[in-house]
């Protein structure tokens, strides 16, 4: 008897079907007319990510996009279109990468944070919407997370600063915000919070 | 579906004749080390080997070391350096280039770390060697130049002998890694005049984990693996008899089909270069197109990330590789087109395609028929989209 060596392939036959079949995709010449786009992602770090939605009933009642961008780039956004569609905005709005990649059944770990960019431009274009309709944006404080429990400064703050680019170190987030200086136990989270951003906005 | 492997420059299929060669020595196993018969044997398959290696880059049968590949005799003679430099060497830089392979590009960052001088010299934006800057960087604190024959990634030839000159005027000693070269263009130790030459038999249809350090008789080196007294005491370890008498025929097989080996991979790189340009519009072609290995192909095209590229040509069986971020498992594309002066998006959507021995004009066809639409697809889907 001999051993023969046969591999899968890269990714599980959910991302291949997503990336071979992708749904939702915004078609060159369509007529698709969003009421709301927004993008994140930058080309420096490879992946880039277009959404534009269409609200009725408050509920997504269909979505485009559009990824430069790796094979799990292409299926984790297309997986978050068919997610996203009929969701009414707080719950798309609460949409994760976990739930994305959970429904894609899996993703190789160094894939996850640089390629599930998806939800990241559906929360952009929901934003797009409510600031065009002249809407209160309720979601935007409600998803934010405290990260420095002493200064009480939130993911949804560093963003800010991040997407500004105001702040691009630790020592210049610290600085502005107060952060970390306290206990310091936050510095690691500070820390990683601010690489994703930075990898997320393009200012790496 | 039948596969077109276009991936050369990772590694290659073993040829026919060394396989059959390795299998037909399968029971060779005495330690060539040892004085019975069987030892004998052993190493009069290795010492054959040897010659073929001296006979393949023009070198005597004793400059040939054998290693575990071309990182480990890259390795070597970067030890060796630093050894001379511990020691009290009046001369104590090394200067190498930006677009070395990662064994030795990691070695000097390494190095760097420790306290060594290291000048890394720029390349142009065809991804060669700038001899003037290079001539700056000499001077007689130099103790050894280090630059590749042939880049893995972009195929561009390094004017080697030329730097070797300059060098030597000061002194210094130079070592090139040869890897991609060997079995493609003409390598000899002769001509580019080097002290020290890197080589791996996989590269040439030769089996893995087996290479050549060539080292210059009387040129200084310290052995990097101690504890035996093979290769007259610089490589410590039991005969890899199997390996090294396949590198053997490797290297036979790539002295006796050089000239003719040449011209069939760069007339199937042609015709893939002209077949892409004619089909796919706005592609950059990468890499020094005078002065390149005759089967790598180099090609970014822009709007459309590799990795994507990658994977549909894989989803048609044909294989290849990419600079772009997701393949180097980092979140930087490759370093060796970003030396040449890249852009970075242009590095995210670059493909190599790199051709062997075993492939054919057929399959080169099927690549051009096969690579305009999925290049159209990914452009389609990407915010790049004009």
């Amino acid at each position: 008897m001999s051993t023969s060596f046969m591999a899968q392939w890269v990714y599980t036959d959910t991302v291949k079907d997503h990336f071979m079949n992708p749904r939702n995709l915004w078609k060159e010449g369509e007529d698709f007319q969003p009421d709301g786009v927004g993008e994140v992602g930058s080309l420096a770090c490879g992946d880039q990510m277009r959404v534009g939605i269409k609200v009725k009933d408050g509920k997504i009642s269909d979505l485009r996009w559009l990824t430069y961008g790796c094979a799990s780039a292409i299926a984790s956004t297309s997986m978050m279109s068919t997610l996203a569609i009929g969701m009414s905005l707080e719950e798309a709005y609460h949409l994760t990468p976990q739930m994305i990649m959970e429904a894609l059944g899996g993703l190789p770990e160094h894939k996850f944070h640089c390629s599930v960019l998806g939800d990241k431009a559906l929360r952009a274009a929901i934003d797009d919407y409510l600031e065009k309709t002249g809407q209160d944006n309720p979601f935007k404080a409600r998803v934010a997370r405290i990260i420095c429990e002493c200064k009480g400064i939130t993911d949804v703050q560093i963003e800010e600063l991040v997407k500004s680019g105001k702040c691009l170190t630790f020592d210049q987030l610290s600085a502005e915000t107060g952060c970390s200086t306290v206990c310091g136990k936050c510095r690691g989270e500070i820390i990683s919070t601010l690489e994703e951003l930075k990898h997320i906005y393009g200012k790496d | 579906m039948s596969t077109i492997y276009l991936d050369n420059n990772a590694t290659t299929r073993m040829a026919d004749e060394v396989a059959a060669l390795m299998r037909d020595n399968l029971a060779l196993y005495g330690n060539a080390s040892s004085m019975h018969s069987l030892g004998r044997d052993a190493y009069s398959g290795i010492d054959w080997a040897r010659e073929m290696c001296a006979s393949l880059i023009s070198s005597d049968k004793d400059e040939i070391l054998f290693t575990s590949g071309a990182s480990e005799s890259n390795n070597t003679v970067f030890n060796t350096a630093r050894e001379l430099i511990d020691a009290g060497s009046k001369r104590d830089r090394i200067v190498t280039t930006t677009i070395e392979h990662p064994s030795i590009i990691e070695t000097v960052k390494y190095l760097k770390s420790l306290g060594y001088r290291i000048d890394e010299c720029p390349v142009d934006r065809e991804g060669r060697l700038r001899l003037d800057d290079f001539e700056r960087l000499m001077g007689p604190d130099v103790l050894l130049v280090s630059i590749m024959t042939g880049n893995n990634e972009t195929g561009t030839i390094q004017p080697v002998g030329e730097a070797a000159r300059l060098a030597h005027a000061c002194g210094a000693l130079v070592h090139s890694d040869a890897t991609q070269a060997i079995g493609k263009i003409p390598v000899s130790v002769k001509d580019l005049d080097v002290d020290y030459l890197s080589l791996s038999a996989h590269k040439f249809y030769g089996p893995k984990g087996v290479g050549v350090l060539y080292v210059r008789k009387d040129s200084p080196i310290s052995p990097f693996v101690h504890g035996g007294h093979q290769e007259a005491g610089l490589r410590a370890g039991t005969y890899n008899n199997l390996g090294i008498i396949g590198l053997g025929e490797a290297a036979r097989l790539a002295r006796e089909n050089l000239a003719q080996e040449h011209d069939a991979l760069w007339a199937m790189r042609e015709r893939l270069r002209k077949g892409i340009e004619e089909r796919i519009p706005e592609v950059v072609i990468n890499g020094c197109q005078e002065h390149c290995l005759p089967g790598t192909l180099n090609v970014s095209f822009p709007g459309a990330e590799g990795e994507s590229i990658l994977l549909y040509l894989d989803l048609e069986g044909i294989e290849v590789s990419t600079g772009s971020a997701c393949a180097t498992g980092s979140l930087e594309p490759s370093y060796v087109l970003l030396a040449g002066g890249l852009d970075v998006e242009l590095a995210h959507g670059s493909i190599r395609f790199s051709l062997g021995r075993y492939n054919t004009m057929d399959e080169v066809d099927t690549v051009i028929e096969k690579l305009p639409p999925i290049i159209e697809r990914v452009r389609a889907m990407s915010t790049r989209r004009k």
